[in-house]
This record gives C-alpha cells, sequence and structure tokens, in this order.
C-alpha cells in the first residue's frame, strides 16, 4: 500500500478497495462536499467560540487565558466545564482529572481513524492529533467513507477550517467584548453555560445507558454539591453516575450511535451527509 | 493581565492530547477492555449533565454555604435541551435560553443574579 504523497493527496483506504488515480473527480466532489458541511460547522463554531468568550471572561478569565485555553487546550465542552470548574473554586488536580475523563472519548475517535491514516508520517499524525475534536472526526470519518479511502488534505481542510480557526478568532471576540458589558446577568450570559452544557450532554445521549449516566450524574451532582459544595458535586456526578449507566444491560441500551463509529459521525455534526461507500454496501 | 490560567490550558492539553494521539500513533490500542470503551462512552453525558445541574440548582451564598435554586435559569435551560432533543440545534437551544432569561428579567418576573 503506498504512502500519502507528500501533498497530502490520498491514500487507499485500508480494505485497499479503490484505485485513488482514477477517480480524481471523485475526490473533487466530496472535498467540495466536506467544505460546504464545514461551513455548517464553522459557523457553528463560531456561536460557541464567542459564547466560551463571553463565558470565560464573566468567570474571570483574561483575554490571554482564554485564547490559551482555545488554542492550546482546543476542547470545546473541555473548555466551556473548565470556566465552570474555575467559577466553582475547584482544585486544579479535579479539574485535570475531570478535563481527562471528558476528552478520553477521543481514544475512541483516534482508533477509529487510525486504520485510514497509518501510512500518514508519525510527525504529521502527531499534529493531527491536536486537532482531532468531535467535528473533525465527523467530517473526515464522513469524507473518507465517501470516498472509500483516506484524504489527508480533506482532513486538515475540514478540521483547520471548520473548527480550529473559527473557533479561536469568535473565542478571541467574545473575551473581548465581554470586557465591554457592564451588567452580563442582565443579557442572559450567566445562563449560556448550563445551557451549552445541557445541550451538549443531550447530544452525546445516543442510547439509554447514556440518559442513565446523565440523569443519575445530574441527580448525585446536585445532591452531592447541597452537601459538600459544587465542586465535589461535579466530580461525584460524572464519575458516578457512568459507573451507575454501566448497570443498564447492554440488550436493553438501545445503542444507536458508539462513538467512534461512522454513526456516531452522522449524530453529532452531519446529520444526513454520510453516504455509503461501496465497501460498506457490500458488507451489507 | 493575568496569566495563572495559561499554566491550567496546558495542563488540560497534558491530559487531553494522549486520548487525541494514542489511536493514531499507537495503532492496537483499540483493543483496550469492552467495558473501558464502554464507560469512556457514557462520561460525556454523565459530567456534563452534571454541570449544567449543579449550575443553575445549587448557588453558594455570601456564607459559603450551598443551597437549593429554583428560578428562571430552570426554565431556559428545559428548554434548550428540548430543542436540542427535538431539533438537534444547539446553537438555536442556548439563544432561546437566552432570549428567555432576557425576556423575564427584563420584564421584572426574574431576580437579576449578584
Amino acid at each position: 500500500m503506498p504512502p500519502n504523497a507528500p501533498d497530502g493527496s490520498p491514500s487507499p483506504a485500508p480494505d485497499g478497495t479503490l484505485s485513488p488515480s482514477s477517480d480524481d473527480a471523485a475526490l473533487r466532489a466530496s472535498r467540495r462536499r466536506l467544505a460546504t458541511d464545514s461551513i455548517g460547522i464553522g459557523i457553528s463554531a463560531v456561536g460557541f467560540g464567542f459564547a466560551f468568550g463571553l463565558a470565560a471572561r464573566a468567570a474571570g478569565f483574561s483575554p490571554l487565558e482564554a485564547m490559551a485555553m482555545s488554542v492550546i487546550a482546543f476542547a470545546g465542552s473541555a473548555q466551556f466545564a473548565a470556566v465552570g470548574y474555575v467559577a466553582s473554586g475547584l482544585a486544579w488536580p479535579a479539574i485535570i482529572l475531570l478535563t481527562a475523563l471528558l476528552n478520553a472519548r477521543h481514544l475512541l475517535y483516534s482508533a477509529a481513524l487510525s486504520p485510514w491514516l497509518r501510512e500518514v508520517p508519525l510527525a504529521r499524525r502527531a499534529g493531527m492529533a491536536h486537532l482531532l475534536t468531535d467535528e473533525a472526526f465527523a467530517l473526515s470519518i464522513s469524507h473518507f467513507r465517501r470516498l472509500g479511502r483516506a484524504d489527508e488534505r480533506g482532513y486538515w481542510i475540514g478540521a483547520i477550517g471548520s473548527t480550529f480557526i473559527p473557533w479561536n478568532l469568535a473565542t478571541l471576540a467574545g473575551v473581548l467584548l465581554g470586557a465591554r458589558i457592564p451588567e452580563p446577568a442582565r443579557f442572559g450570559i450567566d445562563v449560556i453555560f448550563p445551557a451549552a452544557m445541557i445541550g451538549l450532554a443531550v447530544g452525546l445521549v445516543t442510547g439509554r445507558r447514556e440518559l442513565v449516566a446523565a440523569i443519575v450524574g445530574a441527580g448525585i451532582g446536585v445532591a452531592v454539591a447541597l452537601a459538600a459544595g459544587p465542586a465535589i458535586g461535579i466530580v461525584a456526578g460524572g464519575i458516578l453516575g457512568p459507573a451507575v449507566g454501566l448497570l443498564v444491560p447492554r440488550s436493553m441500551a438501545r445503542e444507536t450511535a458508539p462513538l467512534g463509529t461512522p454513526a456516531s459521525a452522522e449524530h453529532y455534526a452531519m446529520p444526513g451527509t454520510h453516504v455509503e461507500s461501496p465497501s460498506d454496501r457490500r458488507e451489507s | 493581565m493575568s496569566t495563572n490560567l495559561v499554566l491550567l490550558a496546558i495542563l488540560m492539553f497534558a491530559v487531553t492530547y494522549p486520548s487525541r494521539a494514542l489511536g493514531l500513533l499507537a495503532p492496537g490500542f483499540d483493543r483496550l477492555p469492552r467495558i473501558a470503551f464502554d464507560y469512556l462512552q457514557l462520561v460525556g453525558p454523565a459530567v456534563l449533565a452534571a454541570l449544567a445541574a449543579v449550575s443553575v440548582m445549587v448557588v453558594v451564598g455570601a456564607d459559603d454555604i450551598p443551597s437549593f435554586h429554583v428560578g428562571i435559569e430552570w426554565v431556559a435551560v428545559f428548554v434548550c435541551l428540548a430543542i436540542v432533543a427535538r431539533r438537534g440545534n444547539l446553537l438555536l437551544g442556548v439563544l432561546a435560553a437566552v432570549a428567555i432569561v432576557v425576556i423575564a428579567r427584563a420584564a421584572g418576573l426574574a431576580a437579576i443574579p449578584v
């Protein structure tokens, strides 16, 4: 199996079903689709990057600190969560632990992309990893499956164009503008954070186990927060909720979109954009 | 300008990057026990739901004692939840939540938190 060319042109699929030299038109069409989808996701990233900037500012983050979160950590929901953790006075080790847990789902994304990208040089894969978000996964796995093979340049287009640039520019705008709002609560800025959190949680519920984990996590979180403080409540809910969710038998879970699969790509960011590849059809 | 939280951002990167990179840089990592993956899949909903619930239901007073809070924020967050569940549009849900809170506070139906 030949490696990707230095310019990032495509390499064959893990199953080696297609000849990359014979379908430039398909590549261009799929990249156009990728670009269109990226614009939609980019608009969403602008909205939430801006909201993150406002929320971070309201929680006392300086512009440099908010930007450091967006550039270095670059993890949307974990960043929103960090704003809440910092505002509630959670100790840093606990913030780090919760961030690790919250972002552990990326293991599944990287494992799912691994067969497609194994021919990409190690250094570039290391760079790709930093940009691996829910959105980048959704865009790239759908693009690869449309093509029936990997396309490194497509990955970069999706990851940078749809998320990294809009998210960071919007964060900067939000944190700078947030400083000019004298009474943020009057404009409802304090509700952005919990609304975004519950919305993101709903987006992750793809079966009964997730539903149970979310409800139990919230219930334990509130109960423990009232007894021991918000910071401890959040940790307790985040750790115990999944444990209770696992008690739901797999046969009753009704999981519709396991993370790391094309179904989750469709569910999380791009409804209707996944197109069956020829190898999918053969498998079915 | 404060820079204390830049270190926190770096530490968050340090615990996030391995999750993103392990699968790409260490093939075979996907052979973790199934239950580990199952647990990881449930962490996101639980943490985010706990954060949302604690944010709107628990307030810490000047005496540093947490207390249960009922307010317009419940309605706003529930409407966001319903919109996301029904329409799958997070941005719309958040905008609706903000609009509800702004209108209620402007109309004097809800107190502005201090």
